[in-house]
Parts: C-alpha cells; sequence; structure tokens
C-alpha cells in the first residue's frame, strides 16, 4: 500500500486493524492511564484539528476544557488526593488512583442521538457501526449538539459545520488503528472489535477488584453510560470513580427518547426501537 | 415509508432508514497510501521511540511511533505525537537572522554571508585570545575566548564534529552542553 | 554520571527501559518517569501488571504517583537520608545478598587505618583541606596500597572530574572475606550509615517511619535473598531531581551502593536506569560536548600544575596498571589519529601537543561568569537556550549581553536568540537594546527527520534515524553547518605559520560530501566510521575496540563506540530487528553492543545463574565461553574459576568473579577510594540553600566540598535565612521540553500546558492568602518571577524536626517566547557546583512567596525582602 523505507510497516500487530467489516471501537481503561495527552495531540495531528487555544485554566492540568469541534479526544483530570481530613495518602490501590485521568472521546452509541437527530442525513453509521459526521453534507443546524447526551459534537467557528470523533474512518477503511489508540503509550486506549473489547473490559474489572479495587466497573454498557436507549456505547470505559466523578452521565439517555415517553405507550416505543434495531443490524 | 413518517416524527428516522453515504465519505481513505515511509527516532526525550515519518512530494503528511521498535512499540508521548507539529512549525525559523551590535531589530541575511561572517568572527576573537602556553609556559593551544553549548539534542556525528573542530581544531575549550543543566 | 561511574565503572545506565518490565519492584525516585518518559514508564506498567511493586519517592504528587502502589512525600533534598537508612537498615537486619557482595563488591578489602569517617569529624572525612574546599584523598586508599599522585589531587584541578578511570591498584589488596575486620569496608560503610535511622528519616525527610519501612521491606522482599531466595529483583529509575544538588553524585553513589548490596546490579530486571532528558544526552557524554572529557571518557589533558605535557605524562597520570582501562593508549592514540590524521605521528607522539588543555573548571556555570568577564567574547548556543534553561538566568541574559557575537541555531526564536529586545529586564526598560553590543545570528537547524545521523538514548542505546526530506529554507543540520565552517576557517588561516594557524591546518577535516558538492551535506556513515575507528592502510572499520592500536595504525573518534560499524557500510545503530528480549537487533548499545552492564553478576562466582527466573549471561564449561540472551560484560573465554598471575596487567589482573571490568580490581565498590571528591562514602548535606538545618552534622550545614560563586549577581540564601522560608523545586511537564525551544512554540502542545504556573499547597495558599488561580510573586536574591498558582493537594507541607515545612513546584519550561508562556523559574535560582558532576541545585533551594503580581509587590515587598531584581 505504502513504500516503505527502512523496515517500516504502516500497520503492525498492535490492536488488531480492521481487516474485516464488524463493530469497533475503543476500551478506555483509565486505570492504566496516565494523564499524558498523547491521544490528544495524535488525534489532532491525523485529523489536521487546530489548537483550541483557551488558556491556562487553573484547572488540574487540563488546559483543553472539554470535547469539542477541534479536541476530539480530551482527557480529564481530577485530583481526589486527600481525605476529608485533608490527609494525603501514601499506599494507594493499585494502578491510577488518586488523580483520575480519563481520556474521553465520542461514544459512537449504539443508537446514536445526534444521528437521529440529523435532519440532513449528515450523520451516518459506518460499516465499522461508528458514527461519522460527513462533513460535505452537514449544514451546521446544529440539532446534534443537544441530542447527544455526552455533549460530543460542537459546531466549528470556522467552517459552521458539526465535528467530533470519526472513529478515524480514513485509516480503518485501509486497515490502521485509530491514532489516539496506536499513539497510547500505556494501552489505555485499546481498539478492537467491540465483543472482544467487552470481554477484555469485563476480565479487567473483575481483575481490578481481585486486586482491591472495590470501585472498579464498566461505563458504557446498557446498565451504565449506554443507558436510556443508546444501547451500550462503542467507545466504553474501565473507571475506579463514580461516573460523575469524570463528569460522565451515569444513566444517560436519548433525548428523543424523554420526549417519547410522554406521548406514546411504552409498547409502542418499543415497537418503534425494535425496528430501529433491526435496521441498526443491517449491517452484520 | 409509513415508519419513516413515524420515525421522522418521532426523531428517529435514521437506523431505519440508513442515511445515504456522500461521495467524500465513499472515497474516505487515508492519506498514508502512495506515501514513502522513512524510519527516524523521536526528537524530544532520550527514550528513544522510534518513528515513521511519511511523507509526499518531499512534504511530511504524518509522523507516528514505529510498530516493530522494541521500546515504543508503535506508540509515542504527545510530544513525539506533535513531531510532524514541529517540523511544520508555523513559527519555525527558515531564514537567517541577523541583529547588528546595539541595533534594535533583526535584519535578513543570506546564509551564506553569515557563514562567512562567523567564520570571520572565529578567527578574530581566536587569534586575539589564543594561547599556546600557559604562564607557566606548558603548551596549551587554547583559547577561552569562544564558547559552545549544545549537544544534547543534535546527533552523535555533529557532537563528534563539534569537539572536532572546536577542541582539536580551534582549540576551544569550553565546550559544554545540557548534561550539567 | 560519576555516582555511578566511581562505584561501577561507568556513569551510564546499568539497565534497559525494557528490563524493568522483568521487576518486581521499582523505586522511582529523584524522576517523574510517567510524566517525562512516558514511553518508557510503559515497562513499569507491564511489570505492575505482572504484579510488581511500585514505589514513588517525590516531594510532589505527580502523574507517577498516581500509577505507584506507594508515594512517599520526601523534603526535595533529603533524598540522602532516605536511602542512607535504606542501606542501614539492609545492613541492620542481615538483608544483603552475602555472596554477591564477599565476591563482586569491595566489601571485604582493608582500608587505610589512617582513614577517617565523617562520624568521627563531625561531618568531615579525613584528608579534607579548608581553605580550598577540597579533599586530598591519600587516606582513603587500599590499605598498603601505594597511592599513585593522580592529577586529580592537584588543587588547582578541583573542578575536573575523573569519573571514568577510577582506581590505582599496585597489589592485591588485603581482604577479610568473614567482613568483620573493624577497617574493612564493609564494617566502615556500617558505622558510616549506623546513625540513618528510620527516626531521622522522618524527622529531616518528614516521612514518616512506618512508610518508610514498608519502602524497606519492599525492596529488601524482592532483592538478593528474599523469601523466594534469589529469585527476585528491584530496580531503581532517576532522573536529573538526583543529579542536581550539591551532593547529587553521592545521591546516585548512594543508589549503586545500596543496589550493589542487595545484588541488584548486571540482574535483570534489576539495576539503576538514568532517565536522561534529552535525545542523545547520553551520547553527547560518550561523544562528548563536554569541556573535561574527550570521547570515550578520556580526561581532557590538563595543564595545572605540572600538566601532562607529553602523551607520556598523560598516560602516566591516567592509565591503571589494572583493569579494562589498561588498554588507554590504543583509544588515545587512534582518537589522536582520527583528529588529526596524517599529523599525527609516531616522531610527534601523534600530535598530542596540538589538542588543548585545560586548566580551571569550563563547565556551563563558570562560562557564564566568563562572558561577564568579558574573557569569553563569542558564542555558540546549538539548540541549548540558556536564558532560560540556566541558572540564575538574570544573569546568564547579562552575560549574553556582554558577548561580542552569539550564534544561535535553533529551529524557534528561542529566548537566547531574543534576549537583546525581549527579555523582561528590556520590556521594564532597565535595559536597552542599543546598550547590547552582542551580534547576535540566528540560523535555522534542521530537525532529526530532515537529516541522517545516530542518537544514543537513555539505556545507551545508539539508533540511527533517516532523512525523510529536505529540511526548510536555509534550515541546515549542525553537521553541514560545522563541515562548512571549519572548511571556511582552514581557508582563512591557509599558510598562517603561527601555533593556532597550524593547529587548524593540522586537522582532518576533508569528509565527502552527500552530493559531491563543497557546499553539500557531509557524510555522515563516513563520520560514524571515523567514530567506529579504522585500519589507517586501507580505510576499512575496525570490529571492536580490541583491534584499536596505539602505534598510529588505527584511527578511531570514540572507542566505546566501536563496533557500532563492523564492516563497511555495515551500520548496526541502522540495524531494526526487535525481539522480545534483549533486541540485541535493534540498534547498537555501547560498549560491544551489551545491554545489561556488568551481566557476568547475573551469574554466581561459579558462572550459573543465581535463578533460573533471572538468567541472562552464564558460563558454558563445556564450550568454554560465557553465553547468555546478551552479550557478555566480560572477557568472553576467561573461567569463572581464573585467578591473576602475580604482575598481571590489565583485564588479566581480575578474577573470574569480577564482574565490574572497568574498576582497577573488577569489583563493585561500596568504598570509593577515588574518583570522588567529597568523600568515598555518600554523606547527607543539606541542599546550599536550606530552612533547615543539618540533623547529622550540625557542624557541616552543606556540602563541604560543593563548589560556589559568590557575586553581587548571585547572592545566596544563609541557612534558615527567615526570608526565604520555603523550599522550591523545578521540573517538566509531559507536555513541554526543557526549555521549551520544541515544545513552547508548537500549537498542540502549547494549548495543553498554555502558560507557566506554580504549584502550591492548600495550606501554604492559606497562609499566604491565595487562591487557585490566582497571582503570586516569588523572590530569591537572584530574581523575582509572577506566576499563577495551583492550589493543589499534590503539594503538602512536612514535618521536618517538628516545624511544618512548605515546598513549591515551578516548572522551568517557560520563558517569554514562543506560544506558551510564563515567567523563567530559572531566574530565582543560583550558580552552584556539585564537586564531582559540576551539576547545578535547581531541585532544593529557598525562596519567598507573596500574594499579587510582581509590579504591585515589589514596591511594598521588594526592600522588606532584600530581594534584587538584578
Amino acid at each position: 500500500m505504502t513504500a516503505t523505507r527502512g523496515g517500516a510497516s504502516p500497520a503492525g500487530p498492535k490492536g488488531q486493524p480492521a481487516q474485516r467489516p464488524g463493530a469497533l471501537g475503543f476500551l478506555t481503561d483509565t486505570t492504566l492511564c496516565i494523564g499524558c495527552k498523547a491521544c490528544e495531540v495524535a488525534c489532532k495531528q491525523w485529523n489536521g484539528l487546530p489548537m483550541d487555544n483557551i488558556g491556562w485554566t487553573g484547572n488540574s492540568y487540563d488546559n483543553t476544557g472539554d470535547l469539542g469541534a477541534t479536541t476530539w479526544r480530551h482527557v480529564t483530570f481530577v485530583e481526589r488526593i486527600a481525605d476529608q481530613a485533608g490527609r494525603r495518602p501514601a499506599t494507594l490501590q493499585p494502578f491510577q488512583s488518586n488523580w483520575l485521568m480519563m481520556s474521553d472521546i465520542c461514544k459512537h452509541c449504539a443508537h446514536a442521538g445526534c444521528m437521529e437527530a440529523c435532519p440532513t442525513g449528515a450523520i451516518v453509521r459506518t460499516e465499522f457501526e461508528s458514527v461519522v459526521i460527513q462533513q460535505d453534507v452537514c449544514n451546521g443546524c446544529g440539532y446534534c449538539l443537544p441530542a447527544c447526551p455526552f455533549g460530543v459534537p460542537e459546531i466549528s467557528d470556522t467552517d459552521g459545520k458539526a465535528h467530533k470523533c470519526t472513529l478515524c474512518y480514513d485509516r480503518l477503511t485501509d486497515g490502521l488503528e485509530p491514532a489516539c489508540a496506536k499513539a497510547c503509550p500505556t494501552d489505555s486506549i485499546q481498539f478492537g472489535r467491540i465483543d472482544d473489547l467487552g470481554e477484555r473490559a469485563t476480565e479487567r474489572v473483575a481483575s481490578l477488584r481481585e486486586r482491591g479495587v472495590e470501585g472498579a466497573h464498566v461505563y458504557g454498557d446498557q446498565d451504565v453510560g449506554g443507558s436510556g436507549g443508546i444501547g451500550g456505547l462503542n467507545a466504553f470505559f474501565v473507571l475506579t470513580a463514580p461516573p460523575e466523578v469524570y463528569n460522565l452521565p451515569r444513566r444517560p439517555e436519548l433525548p428523543q427518547r424523554k420526549s417519547v415517553r410522554g406521548y406514546l405507550a411504552t409498547a409502542g416505543a418499543a415497537v418503534i426501537f425494535g425496528a430501529a434495531a433491526f435496521f441498526s443490524l443491517r449491517e452484520r | 415509508m409509513g415508519l419513516g413518517k413515524l420515525g421522522k416524527l418521532l426523531g428517529t428516522h435514521v437506523g431505519m432508514v440508513p442515511n445515504p453515504v456522500s461521495q467524500r465519505t465513499r472515497e474516505a481513505r487515508s492519506r498514508l497510501r502512495g506515501a514513502s515511509a522513512t524510519v527516524s527516532v523521536c526528537p524530544y526525550c532520550a527514550v528513544g521511540c522510534s518513528q515513521v515519518v511519511y511523507t509526499k512530494d518531499e512534504r511530511v503528511i504524518d509522523v507516528e511511533g514505529n510498530y516493530e521498535s522494541p521500546i515504543n512499540g508503535g506508540t509515542l508521548c504527545p510530544k513525539g505525537a506533535a513531531t510532524a507539529g514541529l517540523m511544520g512549525s508555523p513559527l519555525r525559523v527558515t531564514t537567517v537572522k541577523y541583529r547588528a551590535p546595539h541595533s534594535d531589530h533583526w535584519e535578513d541575511r543570506t546564509l551564506d554571508w553569515a557563514m562567512g561572517r562567523i567564520a570571520q568572527l572565529v578567527k578574530e576573537t581566536r587569534d586575539v585570545t589564543y594561547e599556546a602556553r600557559n604562564q607557566q609556559s606548558v603548551p596549551v593551544n587554547r583559547t577561552l575566548g569562544i564558547g559552545h553549548l549544545g549537544g544534547a539534542t543534535l546527533d552523535n556525528e555533529e557532537n563528534y564534529l563539534i569537539k572536532k573542530l572546536f577542541s582539536a581544531g580551534l582549540g576551544i575549550v569550553a565546550v559544554e552542553n545540557q548534561a550539567r543543566i | 554520571m560519576p555516582g555511578l561511574g566511581a562505584r561501577l565503572g561507568r556513569g551510564a545506565a546499568t539497565t534497559t527501559q525494557q528490563s524493568l518490565a522483568e521487576s518486581d519492584c521499582i523505586v522511582i525516585m529523584g524522576a517523574n518517569m510517567a510524566e517525562n518518559h512516558p514511553v518508557g514508564f510503559r515497562f513499569v506498567m507491564k511489570a505492575r501488571e505482572r504484579g510488581a511493586r511500585v514505589i514513588h519517592v517525590d516531594p510532589r504528587f505527580s502523574r507517577t504517583s498516581a500509577l505507584c502502589d506507594v508515594h512517599v512525600p520526601l523534603r526535595a533534598g533529603s533524598d540522602l537520608v532516605f536511602l542512607g537508612a535504606l542501606v542501614n537498615h539492609v545492613i541492620q537486619h542481615q538483608k544483603y545478598f552475602r555472596e554477591y557482595v564477599v565476591h563482586y563488591t569491595n566489601a571485604s578489602v582493608i582500608i587505610n587505618p589512617e582513614f577517617k569517617d565523617t562520624e568521627d569529624l563531625e561531618g568531615l572525612f579525613s584528608g579534607y583541606n579548608a581553605a580550598e574546599r577540597r579533599y586530598d584523598p591519600d587516606t582513603w586508599q587500599y590499605a598498603g596500597q601505594q597511592t599513585k599522585p593522580a592529577p586529580e589531587e592537584d588543587p588547582a584541578q578541583s573542578a575536573e572530574p575523573r569519573p571514568q578511570v577510577v582506581g590505582q591498584i599496585s597489589d592485591p589488596p588485603q581482604t577479610d572475606p568473614s567482613l568483620e575486620d573493624p577497617h574493612c569496608v564493609f564494617q566502615l560503610v556500617k558505622r558510616h550509615f549506623a546513625r540513618y535511622t528510620p527516626e531521622l528519616v522522618e524527622r529531616a525527610c518528614g516521612v514518616p517511619r512506618t512508610l518508610f519501612l514498608e519502602v524497606a521491606e519492599a525492596i529488601t522482599r524482592n532483592s538478593g535473598i528474599g523469601p523466594d531466595g534469589v529469585d527476585r529483583t528491584t530496580a531503581f529509575c532517576y532522573a536529573v531531581a538526583w543529579t542536581q544538588h550539591t551532593i547529587g553524585t553521592q545521591i546516585i553513589s548512594c543508589c549503586a551502593l545500596l543496589q550493589l548490596l542487595l545484588g541488584n546490579i548486571g540482574r535483570p530486571g534489576g539495576g539503576i536506569l538514568a532517565l536522561r532528558g534529552h535525545s542523545t544526552i547520553q551520547g553527547s557524554t560518550d561523544i562528548p560536548t563536554l569541556y573535561n572529557l574527550l570521547p570515550g571518557y578520556l580526561p581532557m589533558p590538563s595543564s595545572a600544575g605540572e600538566g601532562d605535557r607529553s602523551l607520556e605524562d598523560y598516560l602516566r597520570h591516567y592509565r591503571p596498571e589494572t583493569g579494562a582501562w589498561h588498554a588507554m593508549p590504543n583509544y588515545v592514540v587512534s582518537l589522536l589519529k582520527a583528529w588529526y590524521g596524517t599529523a599525527a605521528t609516531p616522531a610527534n607522539e601523534f600530535a598530542y601537543h596540538l589538542v588543548p588543555k585545560i586548566e580551571d573548571d569550563y563547565s556551563f556555570q563558570p562560562m557564564l561568569l566568563m562572558m561577564r568577564q568579558g574573557i569569553m567574547k563569542g558564542l555558540f548556543c546549538m539548540g541549548q537556550n540558556p536564558a532560560v534553561g540556566g541558572q540564575n538566568t538574570v544573569l546568564a541574559r547579562r552575560a549574553l549581553a556582554t558577548l561580542d557575537w552569539l550564534v544561535v541555531r535553533d529551529v524557534h526564536e528561542v529566548e537566547t536568540a531574543a534576549f537583546w529586545y525581549d527579555a523582561p529586564e528590556v520590556r521594564d526598560g532597565e535595559v536597552r537594546p542599543q546598550d547590547i553590543k552582542t551580534e547576535v545570528f540566528l540560523l535555522p537547524a534542521a530537525i532529526a527527520a530532515e537529516k541522517e545521523g545516530s542518537y544514543t538514548n537513555t539505556q545507551r542505546l545508539v539508533q540511527w534515524h533517516d532523512k525523510a526530506v529536505e529540511p526548510p529554507g536555509d534550515a541546515r543540520s549542525e553537521a553541514w553547518f560545522l563541515y562548512q565552517l571549519g572548511k571556511r576557517l582552514k581557508e582563512l588561516y591557509a599558510g598562517d605559520d603561527s601555533p593556532q594557524g597550524r593547529q587548524i591546518a593540522a586537522l582532518a577535516w576533508d569528509y565527502p560530501t552527500l552530493d559531491g558538492s563543497s557546499s553539500g551535506d557531509p557524510d555522515l556513515q563516513e563520520v560514524l566510521k571515523e567514530i567506529n575507528g579504522y585500519t589507517v592502510a586501507d580505510g576499512q572499520p575496525v570490529r571492536d575496540f580490541t583491534a584499536l592500536r596505539d602505534d598510529g595504525t588505527t584511527a578511531g573518534g570514540c572507542w566505546i563506540y566501536s563496533g557500532i560499524m563492523p564492516q563497511a557500510g555495515r551500520n548496526l545503530a541502522r540495524s531494526r530487528k526487535g525481539d522480545g528480549r534483549a533486541s540485541l537487533e535493534w540498534g547498537f548499545s555501547w560498549p560491544a553492543n551489551r545491554r545489561l552492564l556488568y551481566n557476568r553478576a547475573s551469574a554466581d562466582p561459579q558462572g550459573n545463574p543465581w535463578s533460573e527466573r533471572k538468567k541472562w549471561v552464564w558460563w558454558d564449561a563445556q564450550e568454554g565461553r560465557w553465553t547468555g540472551y546478551d552479550v557478555p560484560d566480560f572477557p568472553l573465554t576467561k573461567p569463572p574459576g581464573y585467578r591473576p598471575a602475580p604482575g598481571a596487567k590489565g583485564l588479566d589482573a581480575h578474577a573470574g568473579d569480577s564482574p565490574f571490568v572497568n574498576m582497577a580490581d573488577g569489583k563493585g565498590w561500596l568504598f570509593a577510594a577515588s574518583g570522588l571528591r567529597d568523600g568515598p562514602l555518600p554523606t547527607h548535606y543539606e541542599p546550599f540553600e536550606t530552612p533547615v538545618h543539618n540533623l547529622l552534622y550540625p557542624q557541616q550545614p552543606r556540602n563541604p566540598a560543593a563548589r560556589h560563586f559568590p557575586r553581587p549577581d548571585n547572592r545566596y540564601h544563609e541557612v534558615g535565612d527567615a526570608r526565604f522560608p520555603y523550599v522550591i523545586t523545578t521540573y517538566r511537564l509531559t507536555e513541554h521540553h526543557t526549555a521549551g525551544g520544541m515544545s513552547r512554540w508548537v500549537p498542540w502542545l502549547a494549548e495543553l500546558q498554555p502558560e507557566g504556573f506554580v504549584e502550591i499547597s492548600p495550606e501554604l495558599a492559606a497562609i499566604a492568602g491565595v487562591d487557585n488561580g490566582g497571582w503570586v510573586t516569588l523572590s530569591t536574591l537572584r530574581g523575582e518571577v509572577e506566576a499563577r498558582a495551583m492550589v493543589t493537594e499534590r503539594l503538602q507541607p512536612l514535618t521536618i524536626d517538628g516545624q511544618a515545612l512548605h515546598q513549591i513546584g515551578m516548572p522551568w519550561h517557560f520563558g517569554f517566547g514562543g506560544l506558551a508562556r510564563g515567567a523563567i523559574a530559572n531566574d530565582l535560582s543560583l550558580l552552584v557546583e556539585d564537586p564531582n558532576s559540576l551539576i547545578h541545585e535547581a531541585k532544593s533551594f529557598t525562596c519567598n512567596l507573596r500574594p499579587g503580581r510582581l509590579v504591585q509587590t515589589r514596591a511594598q515587598a521588594g526592600a522588606q525582602t532584600g530581594a534584587l531584581r538584578r
């Protein structure tokens, strides 16, 4: 595919590049995150995103603030160092603790509020089950913004269109893993088949709990994070503190579902969503 | 399209009727197609991450970690991941700047002029400050009039040439780098 | 780093980053590895995943601490108390690896009975010369040994470390293998550290004794003879938070001492990993751009005293009779041939006289003073930014302003190039550009992927980078610049018969260019071949350093890199085949592609692996050679049972159980009879500036051999000066690189840390009356700066000898240029030197902190604190 000099290869063993279609996504294991922000930079580099220029926030080491039109990976920093008496602990629970760092990203929801709200058809679900805003279709109406329970898409000041993570769609089509996952030095960001990642997340949580990390849990299944009609996330997380600590909603809901609730009987909605689910399986 | 209509009413039309895939989406491919790949080493810290620099038409289009490295295995830190940004830095200096003594502004000069001027200054300073012997008439062949700083971010071969030219060739002894910084 | 060199024989990391994954316990101390070496940290994470205990000892809770099992907050500058207490714990509780210690270290050697310890002399060792602030190490020698006067004992040379050539052993030393003799090294070490107790750790470091004991338990359980026998190893990782102290070398040497006692040196998952901060800072020490070294750690000749007048003098002064360094003449003569080519002949001692001689300390800090004094008139800065990264940068920028000319080669307009119009003192109107005479050149430089060449990483691994694109515009490689400048100077001096004309004329300076034109880039494969060494007659590369000769038949620029190009066109730095273990075919690791140094110690005295799980290099009795996963760091066919004949020289003088081949006796030195200027054993002294008195040696608050530079523009705070009650420590962040020249101008990095700041605890913030994000002014007698405060529980006050002590953290990346700007932390720091490494002390000094901005507070408080802006 590419000319290679000096023994380089564009794709290799890490992260199982997407050679076959199917649901692909991320497992972001915060217990392995060192808050280095390589993911933020690798994402910007690959996707040609400019700096945000927010300035110094004084909010721990977070100076990019939030996911947005030009920040598609964002590392959240939460300092929970001292106990209530102000005592700093010396012996810590295994892996990341007390200074929590989480690399946030578009969740590529199984049922994506943004996509469902988009009136122009700009937002599509790809053959990898990722959710992509097609820039040549988007008219910048902004309907997708409130429709996302996680506040992911944002309208760019530059081109007036909505932007967010594409799961590196252009890389996936060529069998390359997404830039953030590739760069991550500690494998906090793992890329692969959702099924595999889901198993890995479950095992990881079990292993963490065995080692004394009692708060370890998966964020992004249908109970926590992928709830409320979302049907689970294709980018999910292993967390060690309640989701709210990371500024993540515990039980997000599709806004569409909230409105549905008022008008229709649950059974009726179930028919609709059942149908939606049927169609969403179209690629399998 | 009955369902579609209902879906639209409820805001769930997508999923029942897939949105059309645009031409741009259909044609989306990695820009690494057709690129040349060159193996480099990250210029920042001393971990020694191997990088692959992708180029097209003599321009850098991407820098990533090299999967084959036993050290970084394809990964990079934020600085390493910004290497393409360093190389293409909008603020990068690409022309020679010259500030005359007591001046309050930069001037543009040619590289050739600067090289000639620097060589001349080195010779003048060296000739004035050169010590062939010290006060005890021990042969020393040195000058304290010129110093050098830097090396830890250069190449080994360049460090070799610095020491060889400056110390062995010109007698400059105050040659130092960041190892003590 | 002489701290390692004086005890182990080489100043470099003994292990690799990958080997950390094999560790059972990792202590990160004096380093913030997750932040500053994130990719290297993945091996710590791998070890952690396998169940290793990971401990971070650091004043601040950093991103590294967050990933560790234990965070030990200690007072900046008290590291040696902590390490010394670990040594004491290991000895008192019989946790040392006795067989390793007896065979592989000098524990059993009897020291001159005249030796007096700091315990005897209230904080001084015997031999101290107070007037000259230096030691005469006569009494530190092995008993019965002739002490051969070495130039390092010359007072005029007290600032020139000779770290790599250590030890002159004229006879087999007297030993007591029972380790009971009161004058044997082991007993001296035991006695020296006896007062380094958990109680002292609590008082001096601010670390609760229970926490100290938890660390002590973790490392002893995972080293030497632990509960699982010899299966476990502990590694230490350190960085400049150990080096940047006036006792930095001894802090590191104390770690080496501890790791020798625990039997962790030379074993996989053990060792000491020096984490270095620049892409080839190791390489620029190996092939040194340092004033006191020649390539390959040969000493730079000196003219002090009688001087190294001739090559014969030089070799008499530095060449030991025993150990690997005995082969030194081969390396020196080959270097002279590489430098002076046909002008170097046996008749003229290979042009040795042309090598400039040093006579004083010309390291970075004295250089600034030489500029201020007008001695140094011209300066090249290649990828270094002393206006931000130097110490006492107010003085440093004044030094730049005193120069006649300054050549800066960099990729951005760094502060060192822009000081004459953009520095704070210029913007404040205190200095006017028209008063600055310096003629300044800013020449654009090439970045790694725009040129080819090699870097040596933190583990001595040399890796070649290929050239991907041409550098933009007028940007050129340093190689191009140097080659072209050298050619111009040769032309300017053509026919000049002055001494300086003859020196440059003799230089061999004729490399083929890549494009064949006279203005092109020199072919760096040819330069690498010269570094590797070649046979003069046919120009063919030598296969390794054993092929170098002292008769002028070989030339070689850096003997420890010999073997990097074993055949013409075969560049091992460019070999790129990794594997899951030693990856011997990925790059080239000096010396001779050895990955773990002293790896003979991974086997027992009989040559068998200490443990199956930690086997690495061992003796194959059938084949009659050392073998294993690595290249043995030992004479390949020397049997474990080999005993030297009387009068044997070089490596033949070492027995088969002597893994430390560069040491005169082949042993790791618990007691450093030479090689360290401030004592044979590590001793705690307070930082040069400290709010705390020395609890161990009240008479000696500071390192008695530290070099200092008292001047009106470099004033010091006295011990306990109430005007400067806080300890300040400077450091780096993941998002930036050193003085910022490669990061603060890059948008993707600038946005991540867009502005300088200081970190303080909520407790200190309450005292000072500062809220998070509020402005504070920091002051010392060198300078004052303002920055916004990050109030964070990651910092905490410590209780030191019953008193609360507050520490302030300040990243030192920032300056007045680029996208990410901020006050220059080093405007506060001081010029002062560790006597061995000549490194400054930015990791612990004192300051004051006031709420508010500089202009607001200067009028009110400047006079009161006596702080001067300049």
